[in-house]
């Protein structure tokens, strides 16, 4: 029997049950790999390391422990997230043989679960990206079809969960980088509330804004995972002291009583019809299902997008500058000065997508422009948190599509940057506002590809996301 | 033409927190190259910053020692430049909101007081160390990297090398008696770089300044200054234009070079470090800290004068914590300030030019208190002193030895006052002729006899009687 189709919750059961062995599972995963390498869904596969894990967790179970769900599940990790002895290269030329010395804190976390680490998923470099073609290695298409795109950045991450290859991943969400490959890919995303899980270990793009999350199958999966991965964290001064909570705990099966708001912004030019009519068709399910609907208006919140690429870029040109290859990563030998080996060294090992954000960013924090766009964005943001804050008084979640259309074909948008960011236009003002927010599949377009809606939420109101996408989720999987 | 000199310092301090500023790693000069770094210090992919709090208090305790407001509100901030010392490509700084703002130091040139104005003190993390290793490459030292350190500013208030060297001596004294710092210039843990200008005598207007940096002693920031004071008027009398420039001192051959003008200086896109969150310092904490600063040498010297010392022997105790807390414990178990302050001052204090402090004050206050109680003379009391510092050996021993408990026996002494009056007559004579001032050389004499025993109280009081008979 082929387990790999199964959920996280499925698959732990059979476990319990004495049906199927990790070992077992694990090695149905590496072949689903090996077979499906054309997707390069993954930078490397770590087999031996994962087989170890896998009989070690075999070995517990059968002495009986009670093992903690997660126990014994192999999954994959976005190649931008620190195992210690494993590289960590971010799909860039310059950390291609950076072999990481630390775990990353939810690395740490995933391990104490006993999950099954197969492999680290390929990205879009250092995260910057919509499509995974920013990957210096190579492009990770969609599962559906290979000719579209996975999404980005996490979108090694997605089409590996959608493609079987791992029953769940962890990516990481600037503006939208779990959430958008996951509604491209037909899984469900989740970016949780800024400070829940610990950034401690993972490569910085945008520290402000990043925030990892898991990609499953199901929305209980979802929680599942969120149970390990979130937490205090006291190496990191942003993890959040909110109270542990057991998101497992999140469903009630219905939505009643729930408010959902719907923002008229989230509907308007540049949106695809088919994903329109899909999120439309969402909203009188939950209507039917005894929610309230509430139409809205935030006029401010697609600015969030130009706020987005001014703050995320000056944080990120800041963060990436540590890359000069003295202490670490690829560095040429012909270097005739210091400063020669710095330009080389960074010309050569970045991708045009992450020198475009780098020379922006640089250039709204210079001396003069400063207060016209780092300033300026830092208010825009203000703004859009009171936007936030004014609808969430009238409504408990916000549903909206994840991105404006489903996945484009490879090279459609990789010219033609504008429109590459615009395909995160919905999911960056949930980063923007530091709010938690899912995707979840929600039917498919003409062609066959995945379409995702977006259920926003207040600030460390997960639990209350989880149950309402589960209403949803439940339903689909039963149809 | 006459010109006035405005210069400005900026002087950084590290701090002797346990831990370095943002990361785990021991805080300790002279280890193993390399032995104190993490991935934080480091600058590795994803290690992230945690403020250590002992750095924020050292920083405030340096704030309320120069007279600083303290901020309620601040915030870290990322100096962006690729140097290889800088791990992380950017230094944890502070810019808009540092910790201290608008304090003063007051210093003492001829006898003046003054007050030189800080426009600031902030907090931030050194750089490492670049080593020059002699055979044409460099390599770089962490273990400084991310160490905590304050960066003191002056407004242009110093008008010359005199008043430079004599803030500078004030501020190290000061942050020595605070114990937030080594203050040692040859290891590196006080720096201070100069800002220059000259303008006409009288003038409002500013000068185009140059700023000296290397300057590793007192002696180097005295000759630098007065070297580039000299070098703009002559600029400027021969026609020329100060540039506006980066100099590096060059002790060895006494004179300025150029590093780099305003052209080449580095836009270091500073903002809000979104690792670090804004510190709020509420005025309970900044109290508690007031609470825990030790006396600082202006409190103690007041102290002092109120013990009856003067204005000059004050201040000569309070030039350093280890004489002051010297001075200190000996007075608390010999309660007798002008005796402790002149022998400290006369004897230690001429000492120590030369070697460290042989006699610990519990010893020195055993020696104090026998001059006290009369058992030895003062004469006999720095003999004893110095025999001490030579061999080790304690005051009640030495006098032993040496022979010199003081003579206080009246039938000895006046026999020996005797003695003296029989044997100088024209003396006496003249005393008694009226020339008091005669009495002395018969002090001297019976001292003399008595080989410097005889309480020379008691003598005088003798001899007096005698010759008035």
């Amino acid at each position: 029997m082929d387990y790999t189709k199964l959920s996280i919750l499925e698959v732990a059961k059979l476990l319990r049950e004495k049906k199927v062995t990790s070992e077992e599972l694990t090695k149905q995963v590496l072949e689903n790999i090996k077979q499906k390498e054309n997707l390069h869904a993954l930078n490397f596969v770590c087999e031996e390391y994962a087989l170890n894990k896998a009989k070690e967790v075999d070995k517990l179970f059968s002495e009986n422990k009670e093992l903690p769900l997660l126990a014994g599940i192999p999954i994959t990790i976005k190649d931008n997230i620190n195992i210690k002895g494993l590289k960590t290269t971010c799909s860039s030329k310059f950390l291609s043989n950076f072999v990481a010395p630390y775990s990353a804190t939810i690395i740490e976390n995933l391990e104490k679960n006993y999950a099954v680490i197969v492999g680290k998923n390929n990205m879009d470099e250092f995260a910057m990206g919509s499509s995974t073609e920013n990957s210096a290695f190579f492009t990770t298409p969609n599962p559906h079809n290979t000719e579209y795109v996975s999404g980005g950045s996490s979108g090694g991450s997605a089409c590996a969960v959608a493609a079987n290859l791992g029953f769940a991943s962890v990516g990481t969400d600037t503006g939208g980088s779990v959430r958008q490959p996951a509604s491209l890919c037909g899984v469900v995303g989740l970016k949780p509330t800024y400070g829940l899980v610990s950034r401690y270990g993972i490569v910085a793009f945008a520290s402000s804004l990043d925030q990892a999350g898991p990609l499953t199958k199901t929305v209980k999966d979802s929680a599942l995972m969120l149970n390990v991965l979130s937490g205090y964290d006291e190496k990191e001064e942003t993890s959040s002291k909110h109270i542990k909570e057991d998101y497992m705990q999140s469903f009630k099966g219905n939505v009643k009583g729930i408010k959902i708001g719907i923002v008229k912004e989230f509907f308007g030019e540049g949106l695809n019809e088919e994903v329109k009519n899909a999120i439309l068709k969402v909203k009188d399910f939950y209507e039917s299902k005894g929610a309230e609907i509430v139409e809205l208006s935030m006029p401010f919140v697609l600015s969030a997008l130009a706020c987005y690429y001014v703050l995320s870029s000056a944080e990120a040109a800041s963060n990436l500058s540590r890359f000069d290859g003295v202490k670490y990563g690829v560095s040429v030998s012909d270097a005739k000065n210091i400063n020669d080996l710095y330009l080389k060294n960074r010309s050569q090992g970045f991708g045009k997508e992450v020198k475009r954000r780098i020379m922006l960013g640089n250039y709204v924090l210079s001396s003069g422009y400063y207060d016209a766009y780092y300033k300026k964005a830092k208010k825009v943001q203000r703004k859009l948190v009171e936007e936030f804050n004014e609808v969430f008084e009238k409504c408990d979640v916000l549903l909206t599509p994840t991105s404006p259309s489903t996945a484009f074909k490879i090279g459609e948008k990789s010219n033609n940057p504008l429109s590459m960011y615009l395909s995160d236009v919905y999911t960056v003002p949930v980063n923007i506002a530091e709010l938690p927010a899912i995707s979840v599949p929600c039917g498919v377009d003409s062609k066959g590809l995945p379409i995702g809606m977006q259920l926003i939420g207040k600030k460390f109101s997960e639990k209350t996301l989880f149950n309402v996408a589960d209403v949803y989720d439940s339903s689909r999987e039963e149809k | 033409m006459k010109y006035d000199t405005v210069i400005g310092l900026e002087v950084h301090c590290e701090l002797k927190t346990q831990t370095k500023c943002f990361c785990g790693c021991k805080n300790n000069f002279g280890d193993q190259p390399n032995s104190n770094c993490c991935p934080v210090c480091l600058g590795f992919p994803g290690a992230l910053p945690v403020l250590n709090q002992k750095a924020v208090e050292y920083a405030i305790m340096a704030g309320l020692a120069f007279n600083c407001s303290i901020n309620n509100n601040t915030v870290f901030e990322r100096k962006n430049y690729f140097y290889p010392d800088l791990s992380k490509a950017y230094q944890i700084s502070q810019l808009e909101k540092p910790l201290c703002v608008n304090g003063y130091v007051e210093i003492n040139v001829n006898g003046k007081t003054k007050k030189i104005r800080l426009n600031r003190i902030h907090l931030e993390e050194d750089a490492g160390k670049l080593i020059h290793d002699g055979i044409g490459g460099t390599v770089v030292d962490y273990n400084r990297g991310g160490v905590p350190l304050i960066e003191i500013v002056t407004e242009p208030d110093i008008t010359s090398a005199e008043e430079a060297v004599a803030f500078l001596e004030t501020l190290k004294n000061t942050i020595a008696y605070t114990g937030i710092s080594d203050v040692k210039m040859e290891e590196g843990s006080l720096r201070c770089d100069v800002n220059l200008s000259v303008k006409p005598a009288g003038s409002e207007v500013l000068g185009t300044r140059t700023e000296m940096k290397n300057l590793n002693s007192f002696k180097a920031v005295y000759r630098a200054i007065n070297y580039e004071q000299k070098r703009q008027i002559e600029e400027i009398e021969d026609g020329h234009k100060i540039i506006q420039e980066t100099l590096r001192w060059d002790d060895s051959i006494g004179e300025t070079k150029s590093m780099r003008s305003k052209e080449d200086s580095q836009d270091y896109r500073y903002f809000p470090d979104p690792d670090l969150l804004p510190v709020y310092i509420s005025d309970e904490e900044i109290n508690k800290i007031k609470s825990k600063l030790p006396k600082l040498p202006t409190e103690l010297k007041a102290e002092y004068v109120g013990y009856g010392l003067s204005d000059y022997d004050a201040s000569l105790l309070t030039e350093s914590k280890e004489i002051s807390d010297y001075f200190n414990e000996v007075l608390e178990k010999v309660n007798q300030p002008k005796l402790v302050a002149n022998f400290i001052i006369n004897e230690t204090l001429r000492k120590l030019k030369e070697e460290e402090n042989k006699i610990e004050a519990n010893r020195m206050a055993e020696l104090l208190i026998l001059i006290n109680n009369n058992e030895i003379s003062t004469t006999a009391g720095k003999q004893v002193f110095e025999e001490m510092w030579k061999t080790g050996k304690d005051a009640k021993t030495l006098v032993e030895e040496l022979g010199l408990k003081q003579l206080n026996n009246d039938d000895e002494i006046k026999k020996l006052v005797l003695d003296a009056i029989s044997n100088f007559p024209q003396s006496v004579a003249d005393y008694k002729s009226g020339k008091t001032s005669a009495i002395g050389f018969l002090v001297g004499q019976v001292m003399k006899n008595s080989k410097g025993k005889a309480n020379p109280q008691k003598v005088n009081e003798m001899l007096k009687a005698e010759l008035e008979k």
